[in-house]
């Protein structure tokens, strides 16, 4: 697996596939796409950044531990349960808000951030087992 | 939401949950002087119950509910009489002081913000104990407070005692919990109601209920674990290995009276029975006295002050059991009273540790000029621990002799175990607070000298407290103990509260004689210590002892089953599960007879016909593939040709997701070949071949038997155009699926989500499993377990 070809292209094309998972998951409200596929999509490009370059390169480019990443999805998509609380209705109301960057109008969304939430615990919890069979594998 | 009024308690419930992700950040910044900024929570949220104690101590019952899912009836409510708002104020009260404490007592600790963390976590818990109307909140608040009181035992958690006490803890309350929920079920089967409000005005229901008897024998064994009751004490003391600011906040002071706050919750519908009032007495007698005597062994300040508080949990448990009035009533000022005086000693045990060096007893002394204030403090507290006027632990005790005497079916019998519990722990208390301070000055590891205010403000805030609670005894009765004797026995309570007894009674000889006993077992504590030691030494068995060997046998058999279910082949593992989905498969289809028709094979065009036989063409490739890893590409052959079918019965999203899931599974199964070092022929024998590949056949023309008469039947779209309907408007979102995932079933994801998540931790752990021979490196220095309690 370790031709040069590879391993000059897979950072490129890596980062391509994290750009497109996010875009994957900020579409999926109205379009094929959302937080599971999006997340399937950016572990592949962790899978193969890890391959070509190894894991500890990818460790270092994620920054957190995958394990922190997913818990955190996870927090953010229950913390997203909650503001319909305190506006007095059923949980998991969605809540709903425009805002407009530069002229276009953009929606803000508690589904949104559960979306978000969703593609952070698969991202972490499926790179972390992949991460760590690769590991093993080269020492 | 308001922010004032009963509806602003969901404010004052939520804040320690914000204080608690505030706190790390906040002690990077500032160090330990964050504690001053962590400090205006609960300081705020103490301002907030006080300001209800007017309404409440009129006799008024707040309640207050947010829809939760309105669906089912289940909202979040909560509910506040005099005993909720008591508990509320000491939590926030005491742990207002407990932060800064922990402020000074941990400072540059590199964990600090974790800790404040924790600590918030748990006054978030514990306020949900108390706070809570529906049960099953209650009990969910009830289980957060066992697992944040294990993390903070667990706190230094690189030492195996600590690691030790923290299991033990979380075991034995755990276990209390979920006796605790079977208990919670009965009642809402037996009421009808899972609201406190409704069950507490419902009268004999419960007593008169067939399952009374399971109700009471659950919701105390709950009680007993949490509270720390004979023979569930022994956790208590061992959790001692958490650092003092939680023993002062947690194990004293407020989580471990959690109990307690049960039974007299529940006395009002299940109290007052010849069941109640025989078997809690028993036991908080018991309790009290084992407390009591196994406190006077000890050397360690902690330790002692650990047993005198199990001691005290027995008190209260022994005198709310009697359901009488006086007795509750003398209960609930020891309550309150031992919460400000032991968290107060607690910390001045923590604040001598913490400047001296050692909290041995027998290595201290002459303190009193290094640490003035501190003493004065410990003094303050002491006097009302050893329940001397004009503190409210005088006013306490003698309610409670008053209560004992009186009241109880054994007579005098309760006030004479009350007297001999209480004469210890008066000579306990001398020693606590005198002998490291008086006598002539002894060398300490450290050069000891007054802490910090950080380190004073809590002990000398608390003592005091005691002391003017006392001087105002008026006061303190009607705005703060009488609510709360109203709400434990479930009738109206106003006789006012003094200081002076009224009349020369029983309990003021008590009182006396406990004085003369203590002062003479507090000048012969040594000779007590040594006899209790030999004791404890001859009978050398101890629950805690119990404890491990209940865990070794567990162990023994969870390895014994593992043993004999588990061969280790996985082989024998796949054909065992084929079998059972074959069976489950067929014989519903034979029995019934119902068989496909399949009616709409002829309907498929040429296009879809080429795709199926493509997965085909996979499957026979991965048949006849020479080697595992071909086997596991072709697999991934199969899969896209299916996730392209999909695509043509128009679901892009479920294709999408086949397609991404195939690639992965084709990753990291490579992954686990190289990983495993399979051999990549794959070397069965023919016969085993030919078995596994009619299993397999059979199991996989089951599936589709089942899926093809699925689709036959005939199809309700209600459903799917209820969705087609409504995911624009509702939900504002054009993706049907999607919006399913993310907001109609939202509910349904978030709990998948976690799945995905613990699988992904569980699967972590398997992989980092190493096979036998070859040794990890040890996260930590092997250190021998602590285990010298032998009672």
């Amino acid at each position: 697996m370790n031709t040069v070809i590879f391993r000059t292209i897979a950072p490129y094309l890596s980062a391509l596939m994290i750009l497109f998972s996010i875009f994957v998951l900020l579409r999926g409200h109205n379009e094929p796409g959302g937080g599971f596929i999006g997340g399937l999509i950016a572990v592949s490009a962790f899978a193969i950044y890890g391959i070509a370059c190894g894991v500890a390169a990818v460790r270092r480019a994620i920054t957190f531990h995958p394990l922190s990443i997913a818990a955190a999805g996870l927090v953010l998509s229950a913390l997203s349960v909650m503001p319909s609380i305190f506006l007095a209705q059923p949980a998991m109301t969605s809540q709903w808000l425009q805002i407009h960057v530069f002229g276009t109008p953009v929606d803000l969304s508690t589904p949104m951030f559960f979306d978000i939430g969703v593609y952070l615990v698969v991202v972490g919890a499926i790179t972390s087992i992949a991460l760590a069979l690769e590991e093993r594998e080269q020492k | 939401m308001p922010l004032t009024g009963v509806e602003a308690t969901f404010w004052a419930m939520l804040a320690p949950f914000v204080a608690a992700a505030l706190g790390p950040v906040l002690t990077q910044r500032l160090k330990h002087n964050a504690a001053w900024v962590l400090a205006v929570f609960p300081a705020l949220i103490f301002l907030h119950f006080l300001t209800l104690v007017p309404g409440v101590s009129s006799g008024e019952v707040y309640t207050a509910a947010l829809e939760w899912v309105p669906t089912y009836g289940v909202t979040f409510s909560i509910y506040l009489d005099g005993l909720s708002t008591l508990f509320a104020l000491l939590i926030s009260g005491i742990g207002t002081f407990i932060i800064l404490y922990a402020g000074g007592y941990l400072k540059g600790h590199p964990q600090q913000g974790r800790f404040f963390s924790f600590l918030f976590l748990f006054m978030g818990a514990m306020l949900g104990v108390v706070l809570a109307n529906n049960l099953i909140t209650l009990f969910i608040f009830w289980e957060l407070t066992s697992i944040t009181s294990f993390l903070l035992i667990g706190f230094d958690h690189l030492r195996a005692a600590s690691r030790r006490s923290a299991i033990q803890a979380l075991v034995v309350t755990g276990a209390g919990g979920m006796a605790l929920l079977a208990g919670f079920l009965l009642i809402g089967l037996a009421s009808g109601s899972m609201e406190m409000n409704e069950i507490l005005t419902s009268g004999d229901v419960l007593r008169d209920s067939p399952l009374y008897v399971a109700i009471f024998t659950l919701i105390a064994l709950g009680a007993f674990t949490k509270s720390a009751q004979f023979p569930f004490h022994f956790w208590l003391p061992n959790a001692m290995e958490a650092p003092t600011p939680v023993s002062a906040y947690l194990h004293s002071a407020t989580m471990v009276k959690a109990g307690v706050y049960l039974l007299m919750r529940m006395n009002p519908v299940l109290g007052d029975t010849a069941l109640w009032t025989t078997v809690l007495p028993i036991f908080g007698g018991i309790t009290l006295i084992v407390g009591a005597v196994l406190g006077a062994r000890q050397k360690d300040l902690k330790l002692m002050l650990a047993y005198t508080t199990v001691a005290s949990l027995g008190l209260l448990v022994m005198l709310t059991g009697t359901s009488a009035e006086l007795a509750i009533k003398g209960a609930v000022l020891y309550l309150f009273g031992h919460s400000l005086f032991k968290g107060a000693l607690f910390m001045v045990a923590g604040t001598i540790d913490h400047e001296a060096g050692t909290r041995d007893v027998t290595k201290l002394g002459g303190l009193r000029q290094a640490m003035p204030i501190t003493f004065a403090a410990a003094c303050l507290a002491a006097l009302s621990m050893a329940g001397l006027p004009p503190f409210i632990g005088f006013i306490a005790k003698e309610m409670l002799y008053d209560g004992a005497w009186q009241v109880l079916g054994f007579g005098p019998g309760w006030a004479l175990i009350a007297l001999v519990g209480n004469a210890l722990m008066f000579a306990l208390a001398g020693a606590v607070a005198l002998k490291p301070f008086i006598g002539p000055k002894v060398e300490t590891p450290k050069h000891a000298h007054e802490g910090p205010v950080l380190l004073y403000a809590g002990p000398v805030f608390l003592s005091v407290t005691g002391l003017l609670a006392g001087v105002f005894a008026a006061f303190t009765g009607d705005l703060f103990i009488n609510p709360m004797i109203s709400a434990v026995t479930g009738e109206s309570y106003t006789y006012g509260l003094y200081l002076i007894p009224k009349h020369i009674n029983a309990a003021l000889f008590l009182s006396l004689i406990t004085i003369a006993l203590g002062s003479f077992l507090f000048t012969k504590l040594d000779l007590i210590r040594a006899q209790v030691d030999k004791l404890v030494k001859a009978i050398g068995w101890g629950p805690d002892k119990g404890f491990d060997q209940l865990i070794t046998l567990v162990v023994k058999f969870a390895t014994l089953v593992t043993r004999t279910v588990q061969t280790g082949s996985m082989v024998s593992y796949v054909r065992a599960t084929f079998i059972v989905l074959a069976v489950f498969l067929y014989v519903p289809m034979f029995a019934t007879g119902t068989f496909p028709t399949f009616s709409a094979i002829q309907n498929l065009t040429f296009y879809e016909w080429t795709f199926v036989i493509i997965a085909v063409i996979g499957l026979g490739a991965v048949l006849f593939a020479v080697n595992r890893l071909i086997a596991i590409v072709s697999l991934g052959i199969l899969g896209f040709a299916v996730a392209i079918i999909y695509l043509l019965y128009g679901a892009p999203d479920l294709s999408f997701t086949q397609f991404m899931v195939e690639t992965l599974s084709v990753v990291i199964l490579a992954l686990v070949m190289t990983k495993l070092d399979l051999q990549p022929r794959d070397f069965r024998l023919v016969k085993d071949r030919v078995f596994d590949g009619v299993l397999a056949t059979i199991v996989g023309f089951g599936l589709a038997f089942l899926l093809i008469s699925i689709v036959e039947l005939p199809f309700n779209a209600s459903l799917s155009e209820f969705y087609a309907q409504y995911s624009r408007v509702i939900a504002h979102g054009r993706n049907i699926v999607n919006v399913i995932i993310v907001d109609f079933r939202g509910l349904d994801t978030l709990g998948e989500i976690t799945v995905v998540l613990v699988t992904g931790l569980a699967i972590l752990a398997l992989i980092r499993v190493r096979p036998k021979g070859e040794k990890a490196e040890p996260l930590v220095a092997p250190e021998p377990v602590r285990n010298e309690e032998g009672a």
